[in-house]
């Protein structure tokens, strides 16, 4: 019999599915993301995962989680704390616990809280019979045994039934917020294509899960978010990584030139070599190199040859491709070196986010190896942010590296599709016969303005040379050992990096009043500006500006730092941005410093900026 | 990208660069870049079509005294760049010099996963069994016991045998030759020119600096025909001033062994087979000579047939490039537009 249920509307909720990391709670959330976005929502979503793939079963470290905030607003982050938590076990409700705040509701899977995985979690008595979740708004499930019940007539095994739980909470979740199933009845069909017995299993633990939410009397309301305003026309959701990999596909098309990726399996960048290697089509080579710096030499090696030459990895591999990354600073060829930061040093905590890796990006090569650097602020802008990368590095021939990090990567966000026809132009002349006044070819003459040298691929004719590492003479790029030669050589490579053109910075100031300046760069862009709405929501005057080129840094930016009577600089790091700007513009910035592998909370960041403005 | 090549008629001449060439006076390297430049122009491949990549070391200023395409990269990394410019560049053909520190020690591993792969590049490497640039130093395939400035009492590692290496790595094609004969040293290269996919060839070169002498004793003229075994496909392993040495597989044994010809029953006398599949008899081939380079096999031990990793990757793009509209902008845009999307109005 179904109860008739009272629906309330809200503007933002925030879930968090949380379970075992065999208990497909990534898959689960980014169903139900989808779900929601098919609605028009406005999304924002945070997996958080273990690095061992399957931790032994039902402890703390085997805990992995996906959170998905939506609104009917536009928001800029997953959500400080979730409204919801779905927990498949003791040991996710042990780890998430303390995130919540008092009222919030949380569906438990009953079954799961026996006294083995209780103790496995050390919870001395069951959190669900003490009094222990008072103040919450708790939902026990047997999520297992029903889901088994609904399954009992399929033609499954055991354990394959037991698996579709994921689908009844999911069913569940997806009724108690009026989402649409088609897309995932649609994803389950896809999925298990090969094994239709499992399509039906899925799906009908998917129903079980919406029926109970409508039969049980556990749950008396029903909610609703409503779409979002948001600017019309043709959205997907979608990952950093997945949004990296498609803008340097799109840079190929208007660059016209073929993609080389040459890249080594690494967390957690190892989803853009996933996703381009599905684009051959579009004339996109992959290859799964030996090892990192393996990766960077084909790359750099399909650049000479005329290609556009991209590597992609994570910290500990840009540390391995330093010498390759000099080398090509050395042979002035495109290359785009794509650094998606985790939290080290060396293997730290590969799966948890960081931004430690500004320093390396910036100095971290033997000799003067000045490079462009480029970092993303969202997970949508990831595809922007790749084409800007792919410019620069065709346009100067120079290694650009662009700087992703585990948050934006792995987060995802609703992505207004763009056209292909209004992306930036990269086209991109070969040097096609001889450039001196003599008639001779001149590797190293360069362009007044860009001070790039002619990208000579082999094949043309009259134009034979040789590079390499060894110090070049200016204009013929013959071996030179001259003093003044060398000199001169340095302050050109540095001259053309600074030569890049680059947009000036905006500052955002409402209230045209403020007096404290808060400025990042990367992934803080979402919880920075949800601190700053949160704080002129209240009444306060704050600015912010985010930083997208690294280096060279925007020419405006002095002169936007001096306005303001303070600079408040968020890191997930220990400062290094800020010890740039101290060091190039005598600016005394307040340096906000987090790493422990999660992004900055928007409150926290409001609480932080509040003081600062209090005091300025 | 290339044009159309104009008719050819180049010499030796027209692949000498005008860089003046800085190895030591007597280096063995002369003798093999007088020989590349004179059996480039046989290739009747353009200039502009050849490519010469190289690591670090004295060998590795090769690429530049050629008038070709050229790069000399960093230390190891060789065969790594190469392949990146061999598979996407299938109108070029690539080669790598190296030495035995660049292409055994710091690029050890480019070299046998290049080897592995069958990447379409010819790989050079210049064996003087010592550290030249670096000035004196063991190498990895200096024998044990060397006493150099950096191993005062001797080195303590024993040494790698390149061709066991190679064929280990699963190369399609190994051969060995020595600087000083040309002759030999061309048709080596010429095979390995030939040859679809990785070609590595062993090249026996003197440091007459820093390890003099090295292969004199495959050289002199009282010595070398009873220590070198020239290996010809089809053609029976006898060797020696007077034919007097024959190559035979002794029951029950793995290895090979040398043995008095006259002794020696001609049906127990091998024949150079380079195209054997089992690469064992080749790897037998490699282990015959000892530290002292008695029965020093020289020539092409083994050159079989597979697919280079050039074709198998260039293939996979051809055949996915068939379902193109033809238009990539079009493409990208649907391929922007997959997966779940959602319009708002």
């Amino acid at each position: 019999m179904t109860v008739p249920k009272h629906v309330q509307r809200l503007d933002r909720v925030v879930i968090r599915f949380a379970g075992d990391s065999g208990d497909g709670m990534q898959l689960t959330g980014d169903r139900f993301t989808s779900e929601t976005a098919q609605l028009g929502n406005d999304i924002s979503t945070l997996p958080n995962f273990p690095a061992e793939i399957r931790a032994p079963a039902g402890t703390l470290p085997g805990v992995s989680s996906f959170q998905v905030a939506f609104a009917d607003y536009d928001i800029l982050t997953p959500g400080d704390t979730p409204n919801v938590l779905v927990a498949m076990n003791p040991a996710a409700l042990k780890a998430n616990l303390s995130e919540l705040r008092k009222g919030a509701t949380i569906i438990v899977n009953t079954d799961e809280f026996t006294k083995r995985n209780l103790q496995k979690v050390g919870y001395a008595s069951n959190p669900l019979e003490d009094d222990s979740l008072a103040g919450y708004d708790v939902h026990p499930v047997a999520l297992t045994s029903m889901t088994l019940g609904a399954l009992a007539d399929h033609p499954v095994s055991k354990k394959d039934a037991e698996r579709s739980k994921n689908m009844f909470a999911l069913g569940l979740l997806s009724w108690l917020y009026s989402r649409p199933y088609e897309s995932t009845m649609a994803f389950l069909q896809r999925k298990f294509a090969a094994r239709p017995e499992l399509v039906a299993a899925n799906k009908a633990a998917f129903s079980a899960g919406w029926s109970f939410g409508e039969t049980t009397e556990g749950f008396a309301v029903r909610y609703e978010v409503k779409p979002a305003h948001m600017k019309p026309g043709h959205y997907r959701n979608i990952t950093g990584n997945a949004a990296l990999a498609l803008g340097l596909v799109a840079s190929s098309v208007r660059a016209r030139l073929p993609i080389f990726l040459g890249a080594y399996p690494i967390t957690p960048a190892s989803d853009i070599l996933h996703e381009l290697s599905k684009h051959k089509k579009l004339g996109v080579t992959t290859m799964q190199a030996e090892d990192e710096i393996a990766a960077v030499g084909a790359a750099l090696g399909a650049s000479y040859g005329g290609a556009l030459g991209v590597t992609t990895t994570s910290g500990p591999g840009v540390a391995l491709k330093g010498e390759t990354i000099s080398l090509a600073v050395a042979l002035e060829l495109p290359l785009v070196i794509v650094d998606v930061q985790r939290a080290g040093p060396s293997t730290g905590m590969p799966t948890k986010t960081e931004q430690a890796d500004l320093n390396m990006a910036l100095f971290g090569r033997h000799g003067e190896a000045p490079v462009a650097v480029v970092a993303p602020q969202s997970p949508a802008d990831c595809f922007y942010a790749a084409i800007e990368a792919c410019r620069i590095a065709l346009t100067y021939r120079t290694p650009v590296i662009l700087l992703s990090d585990g948050y934006v990567a792995n987060g995802s966000e609703p992505w207004l599709l763009p056209e292909v026809a209004d992306l930036p132009d990269l086209t991109v002349s070969f040097a096609q016969g001889p450039n001196g006044e003599d008639g001779k070819f001149y590797p190293y003459l360069r362009d007044p303005v860009t001070l790039a040298r002619p990208w000579a691929p082999p094949g043309v004719p009259g134009l034979e040379h040789r590079i390499g590492g060894l110090e070049k003479a200016d204009k013929t790029g013959d071996i030179s050992y001259d003093p003044a030669n060398h000199d001169f050589m340095v302050r050109t490579r540095a001259a053309r990096i600074e030569a890049i053109d680059v947009p000036d910075i905006e500052v955002e100031d409402p209230s045209e009043a403020a007096t404290v300046l808060v400025l990042g760069w990367g992934s803080t862009y979402g919880p920075i500006g949800a601190a700053c709405r949160a704080l002129r929501q209240r009444g306060f005057a704050i600015a912010q500006a985010h930083v997208r080129h690294l280096n060279p840094l925007p020419k405006n930016l002095r002169e936007v730092l001096g306005r303001y009577a303070k600079v408040v600089l968020p890191e997930m790091n220990l400062g290094q941005l800020a010890h740039v700007i101290r060091s190039k513009y005598l600016i005394d910035v307040v340096s906000y410093n987090q790493v422990r592998g999660m992004p900055f909370t928007s409150s926290q960041l409001e609480s932080m900026l509040e003081e600062v403005i209090k005091n300025a | 990208m290339p044009s159309a090549s104009a008719p050819l008629s180049l010499s030796a001449k027209d692949f000498k660069s005008d860089q003046e060439v800085r190895w030591c006076p007597g280096c063995g390297d002369y003798a093999i870049l007088a020989a590349m430049q004179g059996f480039l122009p046989e290739l009747g491949i353009p200039r502009e079509r050849i490519v010469f990549v190289s690591g670090i070391g004295c060998s590795s200023r090769f690429p530049y005294y050629l008038n070709t395409y050229g790069m000399h990269s960093i230390h190891g990394r060789a065969p790594a760049i190469a392949t990146g410019l061999s598979v996407s560049r299938p109108d070029l053909q690539v080669w790598v010099v190296t030495g035995d520190g660049d292409a055994l020690s710091i690029g050890g591993n480019h070299l046998i996963h290049a080897l592995r792969r069958n990447v379409n590049v010819k790989i050079l490497l210049f064996n003087n069994k010592i550290y030249g640039l670096t000035k004196g130093q063991y190498s990895p395939t200096s024998e044990i016991g060397k006493v150099t400035k950096s191993t005062p009492a001797g080195s303590a590692d024993y040494p790698f045998n390149p061709i066991s290496l190679a064929l280990g790595a699963e190369a399609s094609f190994v051969a060995r030759t020595i600087d000083s004969d040309r002759k030999h040293l061309t048709s080596v290269l010429r095979a390995a020119a030939d040859h679809q996919g990785s070609a590595f060839v062993e090249i026996y070169q003197n440091c007459n600096i820093f390890n003099d002498g090295a292969f004199d004793v495959l050289k002199e003229s009282e010595t070398r025909d009873d220590y070198l075994i020239r290996l010809e496909h089809g053609q029976p392993l006898t060797f020696g001033k007077d034919n007097q040495f024959a190559v035979t597989h002794p029951a029950g044994s793995f290895g090979l062994t040398v043995q008095d010809a006259a002794a020696a029953d001609s049906a127990e006398v091998l024949v150079h087979d380079a195209h054997a599949e089992d690469p064992a008899y080749a790897f037998a081939l490699s282990r015959l000579a000892g530290p002292d380079l008695r029965y020093t096999p020289i020539g092409v031990f083994r050159a079989v047939q597979r697919s280079s990793y050039d074709e198998l990757v260039r293939g996979q793009v051809g055949k996915a490039k068939e379902k193109s509209s033809g238009d990539p902008e079009q493409d990208l845009a649907a391929l922007l537009n997959s997966g779940d999307t959602w319009t708002i109005l």
